[in-house]
């Protein structure tokens, strides 16, 4: 399985803005890219980084926390290490996503939306992968499983775990 | 060492869909294969071939035997694909699902095709510009630049008659004359790729089969306009877009296609890409375009249109993926031959993204005016065998169920909105007998309630009253009134919403009311869910007459809600069920029953 993309865990926030900031330009038309790409290294959007990108593209807070909470991408609270996207776009209701969500909760004793106590997993449901005729469908980091059933979802999650902790401490 | 091999190519489709079938591990297994085999064989990759109910596919070309597609490709199959096909010289027919001068059973799939916008995709490698060249790719350009004046390019627009491709069907010539005439400068062009429909991949699919098409149809646009600058907006969920994007664009600007004095001409034009941060509302342009510049992507009061005032309130031309990828085959073949496909109103073909219960899910390209029984039967194979074809879903959340009665209906933008649905972007999201009408509409409520930005307070707060109705008729305490109340709010929404989110979002509701009112009825009078999907309203029984106690169904459960003896006929404990449909899946002998 091929791990491509993990969301980052940087801790210095203020210096992973101004990094960000430093190469992408400050311009009031990269304040969405320079979320998405500290979100990016960060995990998530804490206040801290908001207050510094308000500073550094002089665009003010309010105004910052106002985009970052507009689009679904933006995350305020910490996730964990893998987010399983359950998608729930038109083909994937119709061919059971419910199920699959249900399954996968049970599996990791959470509800939807929030993440394991040991912050490995957060399950999150989304519009659509556009993975339509393979419904129903779900992405864990740019890995995509399709024509799922909740067992096939269960082993999927299952396997992932397994690797996730044999990846600890890495 | 070469063999009898030489010259053969093996092409894997590796598109999002394929990849998502495993794609990937058939091309690291073909790769390791060939070598192990020293084959001289060519192993390459292409986009969606559109036939994604085949997923993983395969083509093997060897020379002079044309070329044969395999479907289920799974690793364990290359061998012997590679050993007989390839090495034998004798294709392994049980796999085969198209061949040259053969019928196949997939034929009557492609029967009814005319790939126009997926001229390339499923051939050509997507990351290969020369590629695309060797296809007539570029020629548009090349002949707009040399042969026709901004004015021509727009005639031709015209006369070809090619209608916006992300909905609305607003003619395209129209729209670029409208940013032409505008005096201010810079211009700005927009690739809308915001593909947010929940159902819809048609953009995402043309974007990794085939970014030059877009690319040179936007160049081709800017022309036209007279743009110097384009933006392409492309949803964050679609990262291999992005990244075959990418290479496209860098490949065109260092062959001169893009840049400073394209091709030679005094007309330079370059262009970024964004990746969008979820948000459904953006793909209405003007908050598209609040989004570009930074800001929470909030629709506007047009006029000003963008044409006028839009990116930085300079002239702004927008058009989704679909509509840019239908212009070099315009110009290099001319208004005529594309006029040549379609109806009166509607002209060339469209692009249909077909899924939910179908047999053939996967990519389509039809004229327009084709009948629905045409796409979802002849070419998409019906429902799977023993349901019953209820209704199709067209326009995603916007648009609306039309029923099985329509079967007939001809597609184009007029019948389908005369039918309450809108012809939308192309998702045809196809339904049986297990699907619930009263369900959709709820689901898609639940998408546009979520998704609306809040500006209106018909749009914010009325599809939460709309949503909240529709929870409680799937929960079994609808009231009397509830179907009258649906479409008050409905109406009112329509009427009070400033964009096309708002305007269209009651849009499922009402069409499932108008062609299924007995389904709502059922739900509020006879608290029964007819088909069997609600889950406040079933319960899950098991037939004693069909049951043999094989015991699959006490294991599947996952609240040992299940008991019986083994070969005795089990029964549910209806206090512990939570109608999870485990039980019911692990039936071989269809013996429990939804009631």
């Amino acid at each position: 399985m091929a791990k491509t993309h993990t969301a980052g865990d940087e801790r210095d926030v203020v210096a992973v803005v101004d990094e960000v900031a430093d190469s992408e330009g400050t311009g009031r038309g990269m304040l969405i890219p320079v979320l998405q790409k500290v979100q990016d290294r960060i995990g998530y959007l804490p206040p801290e980084a908001l207050d510094r990108i308000a500073e550094r593209t002089g665009v003010s807070a309010a105004g910052v926390f106002g985009v970052a909470s507009f689009y679904s991408q933006f995350r305020l609270e910490p996730v964990g290490r893998y987010i399983i996207k359950v998608c729930h776009g038109t083909a994937c209701h119709v061919q059971g996503a419910t199920a699959i969500t249900e399954a996968i909760c049970d599996e990791l004793g959470v509800p939807e939306g929030e993440t394991t106590p040991d912050g490995r997993f957060t399950v999150e449901s989304v519009a659509c992968l556009g993975c339509c005729s393979l419904a129903p469908v779900m992405m864990i980091e740019e890995n995509t499983f399709g024509r799922l059933t909740p067992e096939a979802a269960r082993k999927v999650v299952r396997e992932y775990g397994e690797s996730a902790s044999s990846d600890r401490g890495r | 060492m070469a063999r009898a091999s030489q010259g053969t190519e093996i092409t894997v489709g590796l598109s999002s869909c394929g990849i998502a079938a495993g794609a990937g591990d058939v091309m690291r297994a073909l790769e390791a294969a060939v070598e192990e085999r020293g084959l001289d064989v060519k192993l390459r990759r292409t986009g969606c071939v559109g036939m994604c109910y085949r997923e993983p596919i395969v083509d093997v070309e060897v020379p002079g035997a044309g070329k044969v597609t395999y479907g289920e490709v799974y690793p364990e199959r290359v061998a012997r694909i590679l050993d007989e096909h390839v090495v034998g010289g004798k294709p392994v027919e049980e796999w085969v699902v198209r061949a040259p001068e053969r019928a196949c059973e997939d034929d009557s799939y492609y029967e009814r095709q005319v790939r126009l916008v997926l001229r390339n995709a499923g051939t050509i490698d997507p990351e290969s510009i020369d590629e695309y060249i060797e296809r007539g790719g570029y020629e548009g350009l090349r002949k707009a630049l040399e042969s026709m004046t901004p004015e021509g390019v727009v005639e031709e627009l015209k006369a070809a008659g090619l209608r916006g491709r992300g909905g609305a069907g607003f003619p395209t010539g129209v729209k670029w004359d409208l940013a032409r005439k505008q005096t201010a400068t810079p211009k700005y062009m927009i690739v809308n790729a915001d593909e947010g429909d929940p159902g819809a991949f048609m953009d995402r699919s043309i974007l990794e089969g085939d970014p030059h098409a877009v690319l040179e149809g936007l160049v081709i646009g800017a022309y036209a306009v007279g743009a110097s600058e384009g933006y392409f907006y492309v949803r964050a969920e679609y990262p291999l877009a992005v990244r075959r994007l990418k290479i496209a664009i860098a490949d065109a600007r260092e062959r001169g296609f893009l840049g400073e004095n394209i091709l030679g001409f005094d007309f330079s034009f370059d262009v970024k890409i964004k990746e969008g941060a979820g948000a459904f509302v953006c793909g209405e342009e003007t908050a598209l375009i609040a989004s570009i510049e930074g800001k929470r992507g909030m629709p506007r009061l047009r006029p000003p249109y963008p044409a006028a005032e839009g990116l930085w309130g300079k002239p702004t031309n927008n058009n989704n993926v679909e509509t840019y990828a239908n212009v070099p085959w315009i110009i290099r073949e001319g208004a005529e031959a594309f006029s040549s496909y379609g109806t009166e109103t509607s002209k060339g073909t469209k692009v249909f993204a077909l899924a939910g219960k179908i047999v053939r899910g996967g990519l389509v390209e039809v004229p327009m005016g084709t009948t629905l029984r045409e796409v979802i039967f002849d070419t998409g194979g019906g429902v799977p065998e023993g349901r019953t074809f209820k209704a199709v879903q067209l326009g995603g959340p916007s648009g609306g169920c039309i029923p099985a009665e329509y079967i007939d209906l001809e597609v184009d933008y007029e019948s389908v909105t005369k039918t309450g649905a809108i012809m939308g972007s192309g998702g045809m999201v196809v339904m049986d007998d297990s699907t619930c009408m009263v369900d959709i509409a709820r689901f898609f409520l639940n998408f546009t309630q979520d998704e609306s930005c809040g500006k209106c307070t018909f749009c914010r707060v009325g599809t939460k009253r709309m949503l909240e109705i529709l929870e409680r008729i799937c929960a079994g305490e609808g009231q009397e009134g509830d179907i009258e109340l649906l479409e008050e709010l409905g109406r009112k929404i329509v009427s009070s919403s400033l964009c096309g989110l708002g305007q269209s979002a009651p849009n499922p509701v009402l069409t499932t009311i108008k062609y299924f009112r007995d389904e709502y009825e059922a739900h509020i009078k006879e608290k029964r869910c007819p088909a069997g999907k609600c889950k406040a309203l079933i319960s899950y029984e098991i037939d004693p007459d069909k049951c043999v106690g094989c015991t699959l169904c006490a294991k599947a459960c996952p609240v040992g809600a299940v008991s019986g003896e083994r070969k005795q006929p089990h029964k549910i404990d209806q206090s512990l069920c939570t109608k999870c449909d485990a039980c019911r899946r692990a039936c071989k002998f269809d013996a429990v029953v939804v009631k």
